[in-house]
């Protein structure tokens, strides 16, 4: 079975899809440079920027569920910089005791918490729409035109090419596992009906079937094993590198297939 | 004249202290289509390996009169295409073209040369049409070809091939087997597939336990039923 899903480019003839790559790269990168630039609480600068993320999807002839969909994939990054909601000084909005200390909520750390997550957010959706309507293989030779490093950008390819292979075999390891969660109605393991009829997560005696400490043991075993495929994957590709002359030095030959 | 390879007791121990191969002597002729058959484990994969140097044992090993050595390597690959078990870890660029170019890129070649071989090298496995196409949406049959067009344009003089047939449905195999009567070149083909290897090739190794046990025409050899079924493989 095959993950398709997982290349973002859609296909499509919009004017934005027949841009140059190269200029959509750099449009990219210009335009998450500039709203990261942007002061923090600068609400009509934000929505000016939103405004032409949607006016670029409208142009390419992306739905717009696609793109929100796909940018709320930054949102749980953002989380990392919910701290700053309470050690930001200035006036503060509530107080919350902790023992012999308080921390405060204040307005100043909100607005700063606000405004870096609508700029993650913008700046994702710039990466999306960057993806969706070019050819991986375009944006790499793009990249190497603007001056990346060749061996950066080799990684980059080897990455996206190997993403695929690598969310292939991690779904026949889940397939494997859920066609090995059978649970019989008769079973010991099974645990007894409740009121509502549904067992809680962590019921099953101990190990038991279906239970989600042995659920969370499987999965990190899957984890292992697919970082040990990857590496054994990676000495045979390197094999078939050295099979075809490769000599450490990062060569191409830049074609643009659009 | 040189033999294209000539192997002249070759052994191998793996880092662990498994004797992969023990004392393994042949020599192939330009021209020749050979099989190279065994049970699992018998060595026919690690034998290749040492046809290009990826791997390299106590014994001799030659590939067109040139003995296997540092300075050497580079002629050596470009003479001998080694395409492996799995597609997928041959088709490591983002597209058909960049995969099929990489040998001729490699081999120092100008960008007009490359470009001529990498269309010959497509036309020759009929995949023409797939130059732009990216890699892991191609189905196993035509990756496997497309993996055979990358070691063909390098236009090596011996192509070794390590179970072509695994894993492709009857109508891709039998495209897999007139691709390799059409071609040209000198072939060495490790299979467990032993119709092909009667179709396609005019003479056989067996392989067991890291040692060559029988060597001979095709037709001698997989007709003995006894032979093969001492070395766990059974009559096609």
């Amino acid at each position: 079975m095959h993950i398709h899903f997982v290349d973002p480019y859609q296909t499509g003839q919009s004017p934005v899809h027949r841009l140059n790559p190269r200029a959509k790269l750099v449009l990219a990168l210009g335009f998450i440079l500039v709203t990261a630039a942007m002061p923090l609480g600068a609400w009509p600068v934000y929505v000016l920027l939103f405004s032409l993320t949607i006016a670029t999807a409208v142009l390419a002839e992306l739905r717009l569920g696609f793109l929100l969909r796909r940018s709320a994939l930054a949102l749980p990054f953002v989380l990392a910089a919910v701290t700053v909601i309470f050690t930001t000084p200035g006036t503060a909005w509530l107080k919350l005791p902790l023992g012999s200390w308080a921390i405060s909520v204040t307005g100043a750390g909100v607005v700063r918490f606000l405004s870096i997550a609508i700029k993650s957010w913008l700046s994702v959706q710039a990466a999306i729409l960057l993806a969706a309507t070019t050819p991986f293989p375009d944006l790499l030779v793009a990249m190497r035109a603007v001056k990346i490093p060749r061996l950066l950008v080799a990684i980059f390819g080897l990455m996206w090419r190997y993403l695929f292979v690598l969310a292939d075999e991690a779904l026949r390891l889940l397939r494997a596992r859920e066609a090995r969660s059978a649970k019989l109605p008769t079973s010991p393991l099974t645990p007894p009906p409740q009121g509502r009829g549904m067992p809680l997560p962590w019921q099953g005696r101990g190990w038991g079937l279906g239970s989600l400490l042995w659920r969370g043991q499987v999965a990190g075993g899957m984890v292992g094993n697919l970082f040990l495929r990857s590496l054994e994957r990676g000495e045979r590709i390197y094999a078939a590198m050295a099979a075809r002359g490769y000599d450490g030095e990062v060569r191409t030959l830049d074609t643009l297939q659009t | 004249m040189h033999h294209t390879i000539e192997v002249q007791n070759l052994s191998f121990q793996y880092p662990d202290g498994t004797a992969a191969l023990r004392g393994v002597s042949f020599v192939i002729q330009p021209g020749e289509k050979v099989g190279l058959v065994g049970p699992n484990g018998a060595g026919k994969s690690t034998l290749m390996l040492h046809l290009n140097g990826i791997l390299r044992g106590q014994g001799q090993v030659k590939v067109c009169g040139l003995p296997i050595e540092e300075q050497n390597l580079g002629r050596v690959r470009a003479a001998v295409g080694l395409v492996f078990q799995d597609a997928d870890d041959q088709l490591f660029c983002p597209t058909v073209f960049d995969d099929v170019a990489f040998g001729p890129l490699y081999m120092g070649l100008p960008p007009d040369e490359v470009r001529r071989r990498t269309a010959e090298a497509l036309a020759a496995v009929a995949m023409s049409g797939y130059v732009k196409r990216v890699s892991h949406h191609l189905s196993v049959g035509e990756k496997k070809r497309i993996a055979i067009a990358t070691v063909l344009s390098m236009q090596p003089e011996i192509l070794v091939l390590d179970e072509p047939s695994a894993g492709l449905d009857p109508r891709a195999r039998r495209g897999l087997i007139r691709l390799l009567q059409e071609l040209p070149q000198t072939m060495l083909i490790a299979t467990h597939d032993l119709r092909l290897v009667a179709e396609v090739a005019s003479r056989t190794l067996v392989m067991d336990a890291g040692q060559i046990v029988a060597d001979g025409p095709t037709a001698e050899i997989l007709y003995n039923a006894a032979l093969l079924a001492r070395h766990g493989l059974e009559m096609p």
